[in-house]
């Protein structure tokens, strides 16, 4: 049931007679299961819908994780199932206490109550040359924040963003609000693909990069 | 805040005592580290945990990692929900009385200033070119002292925001969303509480810092208040002035739900905030469209309102 495009720890499972993405793990969400497997709804998370929609993610499982944007660690409890050491940043505390609590069983997963805007407060716990940012934030600025959080990654790294239009600015179109962020992204990043992610998430991009180094 | 080394690139785990050593004061000191330190660039901390001592192994440091951020982050979670609305309260109305005395201050410590030196500007950035001066003899030095006393209350008027910024969403998560984590605060200084807030009508929460012109409308020398202190947010203020009515409408009519979901439920509700933007395009979509008669569609306070294109 190994798929190849998805790293190695994500499998497509049956689970209440249907076909779905799953990752082995303690239950955090009341997510359907089956023989400890978790099913993995790609309607709840931009990353299993990038995964779900054949986004080459660069992830085989195993990686060193910056994941922005955890709120109450939903989709970062997947990733800390199939990936290594696993850093989860959440700014809001009422979230945060549910993050805490996918956290606790995980061992490779390390919730932090910080602010994605000002990566030097926690640039002291998180380490060097990730092997991916994955970014979900819903705030103004979105490709600011991945690009402030650069720092982190590894050069042959990967950033796996979902830029959510309606933060940026809902009277504009969509359209022009990712160009825009794609523009302040292209300083610090070298874009990979994007690809609209409505099939699962409204008014979404999805978009993989790699940074750019001189 | 605590009396870590600040060294600015130096990991969460300087300081900890190396393993295997008894570490019992040790475990509070690294999870202030975790909550408080900062570093201007991540480094291998892993491998300089192993080099240092602090870990066996990589293993090792992950599982103290775990451990310290596990526990830190529950720290901070439960502490930021100790802050309740009347701590917010005091913050908000400190800081505007921290802003009030700074102005006035600087506007006397400006003006003795202006006496003593020739180049004195007036205002707070004024004050701190003052404050910086090495003074010469009593006079210059009282002058001096004032004007860094201006300086210190604007600085505390800083940390007071940034206290505000962060309690905020603690106490009314889908009311600072909404409104900003300041007119948050303000929004529930004016009515007292989240408590009261929550079960104020729309129209009261509309007009919530209006109150002399609404009591001038109430005798009958003025025309009804459109906003009150909602005016200061963005959909109220970019919005042209003959479509501001509907826009502080419909943003009071949610704002008030904002409060009584916190109040009641305490949960983040994503349709709230959605809705309300959906309702802010329709109104702004109108100067696009040129004509001010508008949609005819009043938004009684809106619980349907967004429904019209909705995506449900």
């Amino acid at each position: 049931m190994t798929d190849p495009d998805l790293p190695a720890g994500v499998e497509r499972r049956e689970i209440d007679g249907e076909t779905r993405l799953a990752t082995s793990g303690p239950p955090v969400y009341g997510e359907p299961t089956a023989d400890g497997w978790r099913a993995w709804d790609p309607g709840r998370s931009k990353l299993g819908g990038m995964f779900e929609l054949g986004f080459e993610t660069g992830l085989s499982g195993g990686e060193a994780v910056l994941y922005l944007g955890a709120a109450s660690g939903t989709t970062v409890s997947h990733v800390a199932d199939f990936a290594g050491p696993t850093y989860a940043v959440e700014f809001a505390p009422r979230p945060a206490r549910d993050l805490v609590e996918a956290a606790e069983p995980r061992e490779r997963l390390f919730p932090l109550l910080k602010d994605a805007r000002t990566p030097t407060r926690y640039a002291h716990v998180v380490e060097s040359d990730v092997d991916a940012i994955v970014q979900d934030v819903a705030t103004r600025g979105q490709a600011e924040v991945a690009v402030r959080n650069a720092r982190f990654l590894a050069d042959d790294g990967r950033l796996l963003l979902a830029i959510k239009a309606r933060s940026e600015d809902v009277t504009a179109a969509p359209e022009t609000v990712f160009e825009s962020a794609l523009d302040r992204l292209r300083e610090a990043y070298e874009i990979l693909e994007t690809g609209r992610l409505d099939r699962f998430h409204e008014d979404h991009l999805g978009v993989v990069a790699t940074p750019k180094r001189d | 805040m605590t009396d870590t080394d600040d060294s600015a690139d130096a990991g969460w785990f300087a300081g900890g005592s190396p393993a295997g050593s008894e570490a019992t004061d040790d475990e509070s000191a690294l999870r202030a580290r975790i909550l408080d330190g900062e570093a201007d660039q991540p480094r291998d901390w892993p491998g300089l945990a192993v080099d240092s001592g602090f870990a066996g192994s990589s293993d090792y440091y992950y599982d103290r990692l775990h451990e310290a951020t596990v526990a830190a982050t529950r720290e901070a979670v439960r502490e930021r929900e100790r802050a309740d609305d009347q701590q917010l309260i005091h913050a908000v109305r400190a800081m505007d009385d921290c802003e009030r005395t700074a102005n006035e201050l600087a506007e006397r410590a400006a003006e003795w200033a202006g006496s003593l030196f020739d180049d004195a500007e007036p205002g707070i950035e004024g004050a701190r070119a003052v404050a910086e001066r090495e003074p010469d003899g009593e006079l210059e030095r009282r002058a001096v002292s004032l004007a860094a006393r201006v300086v210190d209350l604007a600085a505390e008027r800083d940390a007071l925001a940034e206290t505000i910024d962060r309690i905020a969403p603690a106490v009314a998560p889908n009311l600072a969303e909404m409104a900003g984590p300041e007119l948050a605060a303000r929004l529930i200084a004016l009515a007292g509480g989240l408590e009261p807030l929550a079960k104020k009508p729309s129209g009261t929460v509309q007009v919530l810092g209006a109150e002399d012109a609404l009591f001038a409308h109430l005798s009958g020398r003025a025309p009804s208040p459109k906003h009150g202190i909602i005016y200061t947010h963005e959909y109220v203020r970019n919005t042209r002035p003959e479509d501001r009515g509907s826009a502080s409408r419909a943003l009071a009519g949610k704002l008030t739900l904002a409060a009584r979901v916190d109040h009641y439920s305490g949960e983040r509700r994503e349709t709230l905030h959605e809705e309300l933007r959906e309702r802010m395009a329709t109104i702004r979509a109108r100067a696009e469209e040129g004509d001010g008669s508008g949609d005819g569609g009043s938004d009684g306070g809106g619980d349907t309102d967004a429904d019209t294109e909705g995506d449900a």
